[in-house]
């Protein structure tokens, strides 16, 4: 037994090692979740609330079962969808039938007329989420750009890089409202 | 200055090869430790809408996910092609919501329980008539952080 043994040969050390790393490099998803980010209200049976804000107060978006949109009453495309929530949020010549305003005292900005604006979404059972998604995205979107303005008219910045006070307070000017009315069969 | 004359006109000796393994070694580890394989194996098919207004999840153990859409084809027989909710790692119905939000809720310690965010992978094809069920079921159980989880879209 005074053999030695063979050494076993390490040259193919790394090719094994290459092919395991190039199977984790190929299997590895480092895809981060993005969405849109939405608050639910409360579960409260048999809310009935919006009776009590006046009717030019209130956006009204529609979408029927064939993912057709029907905003404040006419037709409308999906494109032009985001100018006019802005439009009403911000309502710039103080039209009558576009939403009242309130004076509110705002840090930063004093006293500020705020918009009492509500925009309502209600959608048929057979419409298609990706229509709905694309109507809640324009929306959002037009409160963010609504927010962006101002805080580029204010600091110069945009609203994502502002301190988290200005922030706030630019939330108060404009703030988010979507209200979700519950769906019906048929609109 | 003839010290560093000496080695001229001699060949470069061949650069060693023997730690190779050892950087690819830790290239591998570091690989491996940072995969995250997918905790639950997807049942129904999905493709997700296109947004503009995207926010990021920044806490990953605080998301549960809610999947809905069509059965893939290895289960049509058995389920349908009608858009099914999948929960965990299998098909669910409406009423189960509630059941694993709470479960959901269950696992997460105490003081970030207010912080649980639910996202809701949803095809784009599906009737909004079950999104609807959905987000009642999750409105009664208070869950109300959630995110409909989309695709970045290029600005028009």
């Amino acid at each position: 037994m005074s053999r030695k043994m063979p050494e076993i040969p390490s040259a193919s050390l790394a090719d094994i090692a290459f092919m395991l790393l190039i199977f984790f490099l190929v299997t590895t998803t480092m895809d981060v979740d993005s969405g849109l980010r939405r608050k639910l209200p409360q579960w409260a049976p048999e809310q009935n609330d919006e009776n009590d804000i006046n009717e030019r107060n209130i956006f009204v978006v529609l979408v029927n079962k064939n993912n057709d949109l029907l905003v404040e009453g006419d037709y409308e495309r999906i494109e032009n969808l985001r100018e006019r929530a802005k439009e009403f949020m911000e309502n710039p010549y103080d039209a009558v039938d576009l939403p009242e305003k309130e004076p509110t005292e705002v840090p930063f900005f004093g006293e500020v007329m705020v918009t009492k604006g509500v925009i309502s979404l209600r959608n048929d059972f057979d419409t298609q989420y990706g229509t709905y998604l694309a109507v809640q995205n324009e929306l959002v979107a037009a409160i963010n750009e609504l927010r962006d303005e101002l805080a580029m008219r204010k600091w110069g910045k945009p609203y994502e890089s502002l301190e988290t006070e200005q922030q706030d307070a630019v939330r108060v000017i404009y703030p988010q409202r979507i209200s979700e009315a519950e769906p019906k069969g048929k609109i | 200055m003839s010290k560093f004359r000496k080695d001229e006109g001699k060949e470069l000796p061949p650069i060693s090869t023997a730690s190779l393994p050892d950087i690819v070694f830790m290239l591998l580890f570091f690989f491996m430790v940072s995969t995250t394989m997918r905790e639950v194996t997807l049942k129904v098919k999905m493709h997700l809408p296109e947004a503009t207004e995207l926010s990021k999840l920044e806490k990953k153990s605080l998301v549960s996910y809610i999947y809905i859409g069509e059965p893939l084809p290895m289960y049509q027989k058995a389920f349908g092609k009608a858009p099914r909710i999948q929960l965990n790692d299998q098909f669910a119905e409406v009423g189960d919501v509630q059941d694993y939000v709470i479960a959901e809720r269950e696992a997460r310690v105490e003081a970030e329980r207010n912080a649980i965010v639910t996202s809701l992978k949803i095809d784009e094809n599906t009737k909004m008539l079950i999104v609807n069920d959905v987000k009642q079921e999750l409105r009664k159980s208070a869950a109300l952080n959630i995110n409909y989880s989309s695709r970045k879209r290029s600005e028009r």
